[in-house]
């Protein structure tokens, strides 16, 4: 498997760490029931198919990405920055503001 | 047909004209008491309970593929109850002490070898960590012994104790441990739930769960409609997909685990070999295959197959503990996808819907766990009640926190 990086370009998949799902978001952890947290924490929705899913290019720009992957065939449709969702996030609100 | 040394004679002069077939493969009928979703060893293993323990025979097992075509054929045939915890400890020796009578209890040869599980120690510290684990197994009634490095090595001579880095120091020795020929697991708990009425049905894949009120009362399958009473889901590495036709989401997440066969060798090693310094383990089959694995591919797969760096690192670690082995030619790899749970853990429980039970989240441990875990299930969806050595195993335990976390990893399936 092969993850094309961004920064690096295609690069193996020994390079990279993997951490699971991307789309979970922590709840804010003093205002958040327990049973929200323990949804963050414990259950995946675990798709058989289209995935987003978080890796650490470690031996390599040390960022982390969104990768898309087919979790039937590992083919990879989509690799992201991970910052840029933030950042992305941030301008939104900025506009608002 | 009774097997036996007198159906073997009388068969051998008539030219082994007369077996029939170990089980029917009827259509599926409309209505059951019990569907069970899942024709592997633990949804064919919790037929068997059900109408030998429970008198419910009135059931039908939907399998997708043909039977045992998933896990149950693609582990590396280890059977042990080595466990520390104490949800793990009992449930895993009731499976044991299930195993130890499983063929007079099936009528059917499934090849138990209780020959031994040695779990290698390579530091002060980790034979310290085994001791504790020897002494946690001893007072829940199981057998442990504690070996010092000399013991080992009568045992199993070929492996490189003066490893630089990990030498040898001992192992913690489980006797009444070793294998058992898979495929013939799931055969033997076919052909028995069979014979009692249980409908085995083949290529039927489950494609939906009928919910009416908040109840399940029926699934939607390739091969029509049937409705139930009761339906279970013993689907191991889909058991995420099967919760969600019901709505559900799972503390689970599915990866590959791969397993490795050698060309067949004269008998090198008569035991179960744990390596204690990275994930590797080592017996041999009957056949003369040597048949070892490690870890988990690490990132959510539903493929059932693996990719070559896990390969490459199981080779290492069996070239660190067996050097020897590096003229040894590999003869084939496989992969099959498990539940990993986010404790380590396995889950037998009832579920927020009426009428739908869950057996899920085997992680790397299902095959040794097969008799226990259909019994326990069995137990489950026939009383309605856990069994209590299974009382650990429940959905509850993560939201409150009461996780079975048997190798210290915390809540990161990829860790496990």
């Amino acid at each position: 498997m092969r993850i094309t990086c961004p920064h690096c370009g295609a690069r193996d998949a020994q390079e990279f760490s993997y951490l699971g799902a991307a789309d979970p978001k922590r709840p804010d952890g003093m205002a958040a029931s327990a049973a929200a947290m323990a949804e963050y924490v414990y259950q995946r929705d675990n798709p058989a198919g289209r995935h987003r899913e978080l890796w650490y290019h470690g031996a390599g720009c040390h960022a982390w990405l969104v990768v898309t992957r087919d979790t039937r065939t590992h083919a990879i449709a989509a690799v992201e920055v991970a910052k840029a969702r933030k950042a992305g996030a941030a301008a939104k609100v900025g506009a608002k503001a | 047909m009774r097997y036996s040394l007198f159906s073997l004679l009388s068969q051998t002069l008539r030219g082994h004209k007369g077996w029939t077939p170990a089980w029917r493969d009827p259509a599926p009928r409309p209505e059951y008491d019990v569907v069970i979703i899942g024709g592997g060893g633990h949804g064919l293993a919790t037929a068997h309970y059900l109408a030998s323990r429970h008198g419910i025979t009135n059931v039908a097992v939907l399998e997708k593929g043909y039977l045992g075509s998933g896990n149950v054929g693609r582990n590396t045939t280890i059977i042990r109850s080595n466990y520390l915890l104490p949800g793990n400890t009992p449930f895993y020796e009731l499976s044991m002490k299930l195993w130890e009578g499983l063929e007079q209890d099936l009528n059917y040869n499934a090849m138990v070898s209780q020959r031994g599980v040695v779990n290698l120690f390579h530091s002060d510290a980790q034979r310290d960590a085994f001791a504790r684990r020897g002494n946690a197994m001893r007072l829940a009634g199981v057998d442990a012994e504690l070996l010092d490095r000399e013991q080992v090595r009568a045992m199993a001579p070929v492996l490189d104790f003066d490893n630089a880095r990990f030498p040898i120091q001992g192992g913690l020795l489980q006797r009444r441990g070793g294998t058992a020929r898979h495929d013939a697991v799931a055969w033997g708990y076919a052909r028995a739930a069979d014979s009692r009425g249980v409908d085995l049905i083949q290529n039927c894949e489950v494609t939906g769960i009928t919910i009416t009120g908040g109840r399940a009362v029926g699934v939607e399958t390739s091969r029509g409609p049937i409705r139930a009473k009761k339906i279970a889901t013993a689907v191991a590495g889909n058991s995420s997909r099967v919760a969600a036709m019901a709505g559900m989401r799972l503390p689970i997440e599915t990866h590959v685990l791969q397993a490795f066969v050698s060309e067949g060798l004269k008998p090198l090693i008569d035991c179960v070999v744990t390596f204690g310094a990275g994930h590797f383990y080592i017996s041999q089959s009957d056949k003369g295959g040597l048949v070892f694995g490690g870890d988990i591919d690490g990132y959510n797969s539903y493929a059932q197959r693996g990719n070559l760096p896990i390969i490459e690192d199981v080779m290492e670690s069996a070239m660190a503990l067996w050097p020897g082995l590096g003229r040894v030619r590999m003869l084939r790899h496989w992969g099959g996808v498990m539940d990993m749970s986010m404790d380590g853990s396995p889950i037998i429980d009832t579920t927020p819907v009426e009428g739908l039970y869950l057996n899920a989240g085997w992680c790397y441990g299902g095959f040794k766990a097969t008799p226990a875990s259909g019994f326990c299930f069995a137990h489950l969806i026939a009383t309605g009640q856990p069994h209590p050595v299974a009382s650990a195993y429940r959905l509850d335990r993560f939201p409150a926190g009461r996780v079975i976390d048997e190798k210290g990893a915390g809540a990161q399936p990829n860790l496990h």
